[in-house]
């Protein structure tokens, strides 16, 4: 015990062993991590690593979405306009300015802030379906003045030349993937804090919230310029990393395409999209590969996303979740489904549950 | 160029009229925001494109099977992937994108993504007041009045009309009625199609036909929607009129307009919105506070 490294290891271990390995869904998000961070000693294909790369910056992209939406239910139709703000404004300032890579991502998670917090005044007052309709109209503005100014945009083209963050392609990765674990589990610390109850109270009925004496205006700006940000930091890395900003981060596709990552993986759980995106960006680019489906890998990416729904209506992780755990019914919370008693209280679960809730 | 301005706002304005009150109608009955509306009007200016060019039928007959087919499929498709999953408002608006992405590839792999040309049903100008108007401008017009009409003595002079628009007002007193709800919704379901698909048969002369066709028209048929006030019809017509002139004047008044016209006209709603919330001619649902 006097040994503070043997200590500190001990602590470790047992932390390990009675809180992540004990919930399969915490196992695996352990696993996952560890996946990301070691792929390229493992395996150091350029492609590969390409790949997972482009599916961190769409990781960080589908959670900022899902604190918007998910939690505090303001569905956003145009989150493009975020990641095309921070990717536009990082390419532009490390270009006509020449900053660093990583001042440039700094300053493009800024003005994605700034653009979420005037999207999210503007919107105060509109509710459900006005909300996202309404949000679809921002990025197409966006868009409409890149073209009508191209001496300042670029045009069709877009920003091109931009510096790469790192001058290796591990570092590159590694820089990538470490921002990426740092904003999901950042969101994920949000949506479960206090912070992340009101974002839940105020989707649900707003009215009881600022009855209830919150001031839902700021929760709803601070969760706005939050999501930006984080959407911002993946459009500047975006940027950075294919060395190019151009229109296409602003569309309508990637704003459809991040609202489908949210729903498939599950709204109002942050790690829904991103397991969305680890399983949908990386199966795309892989039916993308193949000389038959390159053409129809949109088309397979859509019946596949319409068949999960209707088996799985509540989005992949939720479904997958109910089947790999089960909630306590005296203490609430999540035991592995295959254990008889709840870890914490000792319980019944399941069947035996079932059987001594039931009147004699 | 007021004149063009004019006629080309009241053309554009018709065929948005179109679509938004299609996309209105579905919305107000079965709340469900449709984003395959557009789709369905691209899929039906490829299958006018198909029987006319390729199979050589006679005009007015391929436009009227182009249409009970789109129809058609939109009933199916209701059925098959929208119904399922009605409960889950969520999944109805990505099973709607999803769709919207199956047909646009669908016809991407069909017909390539080349622009497609169709002739038009009818040659020659007509000119009034110095101004000429192709016939099949004019021939737009015309339909989409007679639409509108059509739909207007639908709604409000026949036993569906009146259900459709009881199930908009409140879906569990039509009910408790004795309304066959779910019916009602698919019968919305094929009038507001068949209106996109009337419209995309009728503009395929004038535009091109290609598989992107529907992005430009579903964006801005949502900004008409939510300007006029969703599920109000009345809104719907008004709020095409406005954004097709806003749209005709930018494009006809400022430098760079082609470019600028969707941002000028997703501007003014969003200035109209900042106004008042619910729309132009919204309703405030009681049970959406």
């Amino acid at each position: 015990m006097s040994n503070p490294l043997l200590y500190g290891a001990r602590w470790a271990w047992v932390n390990l062993r009675n809180e992540v390995l004990v919930l399969p869904s915490r196992t695996l998000a352990l696993l996952w991590v560890a996946g990301v961070l070691l792929l390229p000693l493992v395996y150091g294909d350029p492609y590969i690593l390409r790949i997972v790369a482009m599916t961190c910056v769409f990781a960080i992209f589908a959670a900022s979405w899902d604190l918007l939406a998910g939690y505090a239910g303001q569905i956003n139709f145009g989150h493009a306009l975020f990641f095309g703000a921070g990717a536009y404004t990082s390419a532009l300032v490390s270009i006509r300015l020449g900053v660093a890579p990583w001042l440039g991502v700094v300053a493009g998670g800024a003005m994605a802030t700034l653009f979420g917090f005037a999207v999210g005044y503007v919107c105060l007052r509109l509710r459900g379906s006005y909300l996202s309709l309404a949000t679809l109209a921002f990025p197409l503005i966006a868009l409409g003045l890149l073209f009508a100014f191209p001496d300042f945009s670029g045009g069709e083209l877009g920003v091109s030349g931009v510096r790469s963050l790192a001058v290796s392609r591990t570092a590159n990765y590694y820089i990538i993937a470490v921002v990426m674990i740092v904003l999901v589990f950042g969101m994920w610390h949000i949506a479960d804090s206090k912070f992340g109850l009101v974002l839940h109270a105020i989707r649900d009925d707003e009215v009881a919230v600022r009855a209830s004496g919150i001031n839902t205006t700021r929760y709803k700006l601070a969760v706005f310029a939050m999501s930006a940000f984080a959407a911002g930091i993946a459009g500047a890395l975006y940027a950075h990393f294919l060395r190019v900003a151009g229109p296409s981060s602003l569309e309508v596709a990637l704003s459809f395409q991040v609202v489908i990552w949210g729903i498939f993986g599950g709204v109002a759980t942050i790690y829904g999209p991103v397991a969305a995106v680890f399983i949908l960006y990386p199966l795309t680019e892989w039916l993308g590969s193949f000389r038959a489906f390159g053409e129809l890998r949109l088309l397979i990416f859509a019946v596949i996303v319409l068949l999960v729904l209707l088996f799985m209506p509540r989005g992949l992780t939720p479904w997958v979740r109910d089947k790999l755990e089960t909630q306590c019914p005296r203490c609430k919370q999540r035991n592995g489904s295959w254990r008889a008693v709840c870890r914490l209280c000792g319980a019944p679960l399941g069947l035996g549950a079932a059987a001594a809730q039931s009147p004699r | 160029m007021f004149q063009d301005i004019l006629v080309t706002g009241l053309v554009n304005g018709g065929v948005y009229a179109l679509l938004a009150i299609g996309f209105s109608l579905i919305f107000g009955v079965a709340r469900i925001v449709n984003i395959a509306h557009t789709a369905f009007y691209m899929l039906a200016a490829y299958c006018f494109y198909t029987l006319l060019v390729r199979l050589h039928l006679p005009g007015a007959l391929a436009a009227a099977v182009a249409v009970v087919a789109v129809t058609a499929l939109s009933v199916l498709c209701y059925r098959l992937v929208i119904e399922p999953v009605r409960e889950h408002e969520s999944a109805v608006l990505i099973s709607t994108i999803a769709l919207a992405l199956i047909f646009q590839e669908l016809m991407l792999y069909a017909f390539g993504g080349n622009f497609l040309g169709i002739p038009s049903a009818v040659d020659g100008v007509l000119v009034v007041f110095g101004v000429s108007i192709p016939y099949q401008r004019l021939l737009i017009l015309v339909v989409a009045a007679a639409m509108l009409a059509g739909t207007w003595f639908l709604l409000y002079r026949t036993r569906l009309g009146l259900a459709i628009r009881a199930t908009a007002n409140d879906l569990e007193v039509a009910n408790l009625m004795g309304m066959n709800v779910q019916r009602v919704a698919m019968a919305t379901v094929a009038v507001s199609v068949a209106l996109a698909a009337i419209a995309g048969v009728v503009v395929a002369p004038v535009f091109v036909v290609d598989p992107f066709m529907w992005l430009t028209p579903l964006v801005t048929m949502l900004a008409i929607v939510v300007l006029g006030g969703l599920g109000s019809l009345k809104g719907s017509l008004i709020g095409a009129l406005i954004i097709g002139y806003v749209e005709a004047i930018t494009v006809f008044v400022l430098p760079q307009g082609a470019f600028l016209k969707g941002a000028v006209a997703l501007s003014i709603m969003v200035a109209v919105l900042l106004v008042r919330p619910e729309g132009l001619f919204g309703v405030v649902f009681e049970e959406e506070r």
